[in-house]
């Protein structure tokens, strides 16, 4: 899809921004770089646009070399948001996400119908169409700024650190709606961020750079595992290597392997004498395969006793579970933020094998950053 | 009173002529003055080296006497309202490139990169949003313009172009105020008027979504 082969580009003054460097993209890969400010992130997305040209070396899209093509068309065939989100303030929202569409002479019904359907994709409401953007709130202006990339549907998107501007919740919750948006899309994604939480949790593979020159490139994974060498290692941090660990694992390995459950044939009162013995208030309820059918609590008994005399009339069958290979760094979060007490771990055939609370998981995040400390004496 | 009434008999035909041929040298200069600076305070942004020299030069030129321009231009152009119209122009020129080098020059860089970079050719730049988010700064630049010009207007008078000028002059020859008075007074009103007009022009053109955080420069 997209190729960067022996690619340096020195500045008028003679600073070399980008060293060097020569990574293959694939369709649908969703690639961050990362690195410290002034590395060349910037330059090499801009070179990509042909905003800035390569000094030396040749970028290929879809095998054709970018020098070959028209520059306005090379740039409207590609998403770009950049890095101070850029949304043109005296356009209302629908034009700035219908521009490139409107460069393009789309009719003004299409566009308008564009711009609709893609403030639906963020759960934003139509009636945001008309607005400014000063009217909004930081996190909604930069969701504006991706979905202006994605208008014109192109298949290649640079992003370049479209969530740098927001506080860690609003970005948390981008980053997972985003997430969502480029799987069911299939983009190929050039994301630059200098965070690495971000690049871990969204990237398929991590591109590493430093003063011009990529240092490390492979999936997030392997990269925590193994650094390069001590500048990865060291931009990683310590903190970080610690915190891989969980992230590395998987669910399976921490859960606990005895949940509380039921058949669901059983009957009501059998349900509230397990409930007494174990101490528990809710139970997990399985058919005799073991498979995960639902679950009840003390409420629902209470509530319906008189009328219904078996588990399986009552159980509620609605909830959420997950897979017991999942890792757990995905896991996490979502139960953290969720505020669920538990959840019921599964294997591929919905088996019921584990439970993970939200008490062990404190714990284990507590571990995680603390856990390699030694005791001060 | 009663002097105003016999003044208004006797040269309100003149004045109504004359007050129109004031703003008539006023308007085409300054006409002319925004078909050339707008585009060149544009494109010296393009040029951002060499335009801190071409500005610096039109500064000189802006602060030669007027009288001193306008007496240029009579044995180029001898003398009558072309002469007078040109040497106007010129002064008209300086606040209006001045603004519009200022006012796109100073735009978010990161606006022109979005602009650039999602595929505008340079003219949809230009026209989609350099000039809009400009505009303010633009019009203001226009307006200041216009309103020294329709004073600068009464001295086209000297040189032959008529307008309101032709009462002043009349006035500090005769030594009659009334003279004087006939041709500052409409001067200064056309001159708050067309200020306050242009003011309204200035909101209109000003697209919505930059109303409130407008800052003239
Ligand atoms: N137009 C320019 N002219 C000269 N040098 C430049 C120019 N743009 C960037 N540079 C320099 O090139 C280097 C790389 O800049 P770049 O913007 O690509 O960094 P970056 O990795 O995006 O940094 P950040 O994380 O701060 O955004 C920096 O040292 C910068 O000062
Ligand atoms: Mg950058």
């Amino acid at each position: 899809m997209l190729k960067i082969k022996n690619v340096s580009k020195v500045y008028e003054g003679g600073k070399k921004a980008v060293n060097n460097i020569n990574l293959h993209i694939k369709k649908g890969e969703f690639i961050a770089f990362i690195g410290p400010s002034g590395c060349g992130k910037t330059t090499t997305m801009k070179l990509i646009n042909r905003l800035i040209e390569t000094t030396e070396g040749d970028i290929y899209i879809e095998g054709e070399n970018i020098r070959d093509k028209n520059v306005v068309e090379l740039r409207r065939s590609i998403g770009y948001v950049i890095q101070q989100i850029g949304l043109f303030p005296h356009m209302t929202i629908a034009e700035n996400i219908a521009l490139v569409p409107k460069l393009l002479n789309w009719p003004l019904e299409k566009r308008r119908k564009r711009a609709e359907e893609l403030l639906k994709l963020v759960n934003m409401d139509p009636s945001y169409l008309e607005r400014y953007p000063d009217e909004l709130s930081g996190g909604q202006q930069q969701r504006i700024g991706v979905l202006r990339a994605l208008a014109a549907d192109p298949p290649l998107i640079l992003m370049d650190e479209p969530f740098g501007a927001l506080d860690p919740i609003t970005r948390d919750g981008l980053q997972d709606e985003f997430k969502n948006l480029q799987q069911s899309l299939g983009k190929t994604i050039v994301f630059v961020t200098h965070d690495m939480d971000e690049a871990i949790k969204l990237a398929d593979r991590i591109v590493i750079m430093r003063a011009g020159e990529i240092v490390q490139v492979g999936s997030p994974d392997d990269i925590l595992r193994e650094p390069a060498n001590d500048f990865v290692e060291e931009f990683l941090g310590k903190h970080r290597i610690m915190e891989s660990r969980p992230n590395l694992q998987t669910v399976k390995q921490i859960m606990n392997k005895n949940p509380v459950s039921i058949t669901e044939d059983e009957s009501l009162s059998q349900a509230i004498k397990m409930m007494r013995d174990k101490k528990v208030d809710s139970l997990l309820v399985v058919d005799n395969d073991n498979i995960l059918k639902g679950f009840i609590d003390i409420e629902m008994i209470e509530e319906n006793r008189k009328k219904q005399s078996s588990v399986y009339q009552i159980m509620e069958t609605n909830l959420y579970t997950v897979e017991q290979n999942t890792l757990l760094r995905d896991t996490v979060r979502k139960i953290l933020r969720n505020g669920m007490r538990y959840v019921p771990i599964v294997d591929e055939e919905k088996h019921l094998t584990g439970i993970v609370t939200r008490a062990s998981l404190a714990n284990i995040v507590y571990d995680s950053i603390w856990g390699d400390q030694e005791l001060i004496p | 009173m009663e002097a105003f009434q016999t003044f208004l008999i006797e040269y309100g035909d003149q004045l109504l002529f004359k007050s129109w041929e004031h703003l008539y040298i006023s308007f085409i200069s300054i006409f002319l003055g925004v078909l050339v600076a707008v585009p060149l305070g544009i494109a010296l942004t393009r040029v951002p080296k060499v335009a801190d020299k071409i500005m610096s030069l039109v500064g000189i030129v802006q602060t030669f006497p007027t009288l001193a321009i306008l007496a240029f231009f009579i044995p180029l152009l001898g003398i009558g309202k072309v002469p007078a119209i040109v040497a106007l122009f010129f002064y008209s020129l300086l606040p209006i490139l001045r603004n519009t080098y200022t006012g796109v020059h100073s735009l978010d860089q990161g606006l022109l990169d979005a602009g650039r970079g999602m595929g505008m050719t340079q003219w949809e730049r230009i026209r989609m949003v350099e000039l809009p988010l400009a505009m303010p700064v633009i019009m203001a630049g226009i307006r200041i313009s216009t309103v020294y010009l329709i004073g600068w207007a009464t001295l086209a008078a000297y040189i032959g172009a008529g307008g309101l000028g032709d009462f002043i002059f009349d006035g500090l020859n005769l030594f009659k105020t009334e003279f004087i008075l006939a041709g500052a007074i409409p001067t200064t009103i056309m001159a708050l008027v067309i200020d306050y007009l242009l003011g309204r022009l200035e909101e209109r053109l000003t697209p919505e979504g930059i109303k409130d955080a407008t800052e003239t420069i």
